[in-house]
């Protein structure tokens, strides 16, 4: 068929190459590389253009700058007005992280909760938690977070009529507070006492992993490591005199003075996310349960497990694989959508340095690249978690 | 590869330059037909849209003014809302025409920001309200009270440097929109609300019972709120200036909507030179003869407008105080068309 003319007919070996497999997708990877270099050039090439045209420099130092405004709410680090807009950003970010951490934990209990008790036999049960399940996930997350925070506003009085739990405990609508512990001299050998019994359940656990390899002897390790964590300390805090006071919240003027408070802002917006999530999060759970077949629990009843440890040890293992990856994301999503806080007033990072620190600062390049690369680090630690506890949890053949 | 790295070069600068915006907003304007100004996505009595879904307020009829004097229709606006957060981007990214949003002007925003502001249609200060039951008759007597402040302005600012100079503490809600921060005011979560006293007055206007809640006596700070434009474009700075001066004039020469045609007679030559029936000013701005009568004609003088929208007789119920004329005890100044 191919004659010497067509050869050298140069369309020809271009169609040739065409149609060769290899050559094409080399093709196709080239000329997909060059239109993504080309936007990115275009866009970044627009930034320094429209800059330079504003008459704006890219620079951040604006950050050692005094930022002048307040944040309410800062339970890890120190921060007042007189501080740099670096430190409020930080004060920002680690409010981001405390919601997201909190949010985490709480999903994933009310999901894995909710999700057995989906499936559960009682009709009632299993009805209730479905309707529950699906108001919730069909509302958008904002209007759950205003909802709740309209809800702890009007229902919980103002602190001159707090709800006054014996005189230590109040609750209003600005918040819980809670008497705040004082430690006093001799408290040190309380926390050399708690990472003493850190380090006895950690030998402890491992010695009874063997343990019962060797023998077959099997100990309720849980409740025997609970007792060690929280028993040894508590016996050194009272040999030791117990030295610790507590600061009893009293009102004063407009609002309650001493003690902790946690803010009703924090509580709508963990509350509400972390219920929010929890609902995709117990249908992942749902799925991951129904995908181990039946047969596996008879299995493991045949060779007399109880129902407790049938579960413990064959259903959710495997199960879990089901879940992981699903669940990973569940987790991105409530980090992510922590940065509504801002519509209740929750000052996390996209309030602080994507909010006052840009009005005052005019930085919105700058500012936006700072919060941008906060959701990226913490998600990609949460990625890389997950992606660690899913390989952990990966199928071992063998 | 060179080849196709010289494409990639071209297709960077032509894409480059349709992308970068032109600097005359005035011809930009006048092709479009439509002026587009960014305002606040709602104040009472300043920029709100009513039951028919039109926009109206102060701000809105200055908006309007600038159309009435570009395009010659004061209907020919489009309402870009903004939080106080996103305004200052959306007029430099050039998706509005001119800032008509009580915007106060600052050092950092004139310098910073990048802003060219073109004058002071409203003055303001920050004050707070309480409510009556508290018994508090003076700002100085909020130790320890919990605030709510609308973010994304220089409230924040204002309350932190008024509680520090009087060593007072406070907690501060900052939250992102006005309808809730006064949902959490009016739930009893603040004891105080603060933004400009306008604003106060405006939010008090909209609320079940606004004779429970008292604005206090002191004002903490000067807020001049003004129109602002992108920096660069001088012309159309002018623009602006002249408009916002040109209803301040007419109010002080005693024209108004009802008489500016009879007006257009007046022995006044400076009233002439308004009304561009004298002189080329009009043409000087890049604008028509009568843009001036079009503004009064269609919107009214400086005093119309504030009374119209925000005056004593409406529910917002401000009186004129510093924004009256410079001879009525103001500080409401144009200088002279000449």
């Amino acid at each position: 068929m191919s004659t010497p003319a067509s050869t050298e007919n140069h369309p020809n070996i271009l169609l040739r190459l065409w149609r060769d497999k290899d050559t094409r997708s080399v093709f196709i990877q080239i000329i997909t590389m060059v239109i993504v270099f080309t936007f990115l050039g275009l866009i970044i090439n627009n930034v320094v253009i429209n800059l330079e045209i504003a008459g704006k420099d890219f620079s951040f130092g604006f950050l050692n700058y005094p930022a002048g405004y307040d944040i309410t709410f800062q339970p890890f680090i120190s921060y007042s007005p007189t501080d740099t807009h670096l430190r409020a950003a930080a004060v920002g970010i680690l409010n981001t992280l405390l919601v997201a951490v909190s949010g985490v934990i709480i999903a994933s209990i009310l999901g894995f909760t909710m999700g057995v008790l989906r499936l559960s036999n009682n009709w009632l049960i299993s009805r209730l938690v479905y309707v529950f399940l699906e108001f919730t996930r069909n509302v958008p997350v904002l209007l759950h977070i205003l909802f709740i925070y309209s809800i702890f506003l009007y229902v919980l009085p103002v602190p001159k009529k707090a709800i006054n739990i014996s005189d230590t405990v109040f609750l209003t609508n600005r918040g819980f507070i809670f008497p705040s512990p004082v430690f006093e001299d001799g408290f040190g050998f309380v926390w050399i006492a708690l990472l003493a019994a850190i380090a006895i359940v950690v030998f402890f656990v491992r010695w009874e992993r063997k343990n019962q390899d060797a023998t077959g002897e099997h100990y309720p390790v849980f409740s025997i490591s609970l007792a060690i964590l929280f028993g040894l300390p508590l016996i050194v805090f009272f040999i030791s005199g117990a030295p610790m006071a507590w600061e009893i919240p009293a009102l004063k003027g407009f609002n309650f003075k001493g003690g902790t408070s946690i803010k009703p802002e924090y509580i709508a917006l963990t509350f509400a996310l972390s219920y929010y999530t929890a609902c995709f999060i117990a249908e992942i759970v749902r799925a991951g349960i129904l995908a181990i077949s039946r047969g596996q629990t008879e299995a493991a009843l045949a060779l007399g497990l109880l129902p407790n440890r049938s579960l413990q040890l064959v259903v959710i293992p495997q199960a879990l694989r089901v879940i992981i990856p699903p669940l990973a994301s569940q987790y991105l999503n409530l980090t992510k959508n922590s940065s509504l806080a801002i519509a209740i007033g929750y000052m996390d990072v996209v309030a602080t340095v994507g909010g006052i620190t840009l009005m005052q600062t005019g930085k919105e390049m700058e500012t936006m690249i700072i919060v941008l690369l906060t959701y990226l680090f913490f998600s990609l630690i949460i990625s890389a978690f997950m992606n660690w506890f899913n390989r952990r949890m990966a199928l071992v053949e063998r | 590869m060179r080849a196709l790295a010289k494409i990639a070069l071209t297709a960077v600068a032509v894409g480059a330059m349709a992308f970068t915006a032109t600097a005359g907003t005035l011809e930009d304007v006048k092709a479009r037909g439509v002026l587009r100004c960014v305002v606040s996505t709602g104040i009472a009595g300043f920029a709100y849209p009513d039951s028919s879904g039109t926009w109206k307020g102060f701000d809105i009829d200055f908006c309007r003014a600038t159309a009435a004097a570009v395009l010659g229709d004061s209907s020919k606006i489009k309402a870009i809302t903004s939080t106080g957060k996103t305004r200052f981007t959306k007029l430099n990214s050039g998706e509005g025409d001119v800032l008509w949003r009580n915007t106060t002007i600052t050092f950092s925003r004139d310098v910073g920001v990048k802003l060219t502001f073109v004058g002071v249609n409203y003055y303001d200060g920050q004050g707070f309200m309480v409510n009556k039951s508290l018994g508090v008759n003076s700002a100085k007597e909020l130790d320890g009270a919990s605030v709510c402040i609308q973010t994304g302005t220089t409230t924040e600012l204002n309350l932190a440097d008024f509680f520090r100079a009087n060593n007072m503490s406070y907690e501060a809600v900052t939250i992102e929109k006005n309808s809730e921060a006064r949902a959490a005011y009016l739930s009893g979560r603040c004891d105080i609300y603060t933004t400009d006293a306008s604003g106060l007055a405006a939010t008090r206007s909209t609320f079940p019972n606004p004779g429970n809640h008292k604005i206090l006596p002191e004002i903490i700070s000067k807020e001049p709120l003004g129109p602002a434009v992108r920096q660069g474009d001088d012309q159309w700075a002018d623009i602006v200036r002249w408009i916002y001066n040109a209803t301040v004039t007419a109010e002080e020469l005693g024209v108004t909507s009802s008489n500016v045609d009879s007006m257009k007679g007046s022995n006044n030559p400076e009233i002439l030179r308004l009304l561009g029936v004298e002189g080329s000013q009009g043409e000087e701005l890049g604008l028509s003869k009568d843009w001036a009568y079009q503004v009064i004609k269609q919107l009214g003088n400086y005093g119309e407008i504030f009374e119209r929208n925000i005056g004593t007789n409406t529910p917002i119920g401000l009186a004129r105080g510093l924004n009256d004329q410079w001879n009525k005890g103001g500080l409401q100044y144009s200088p002279p068309f000449r």
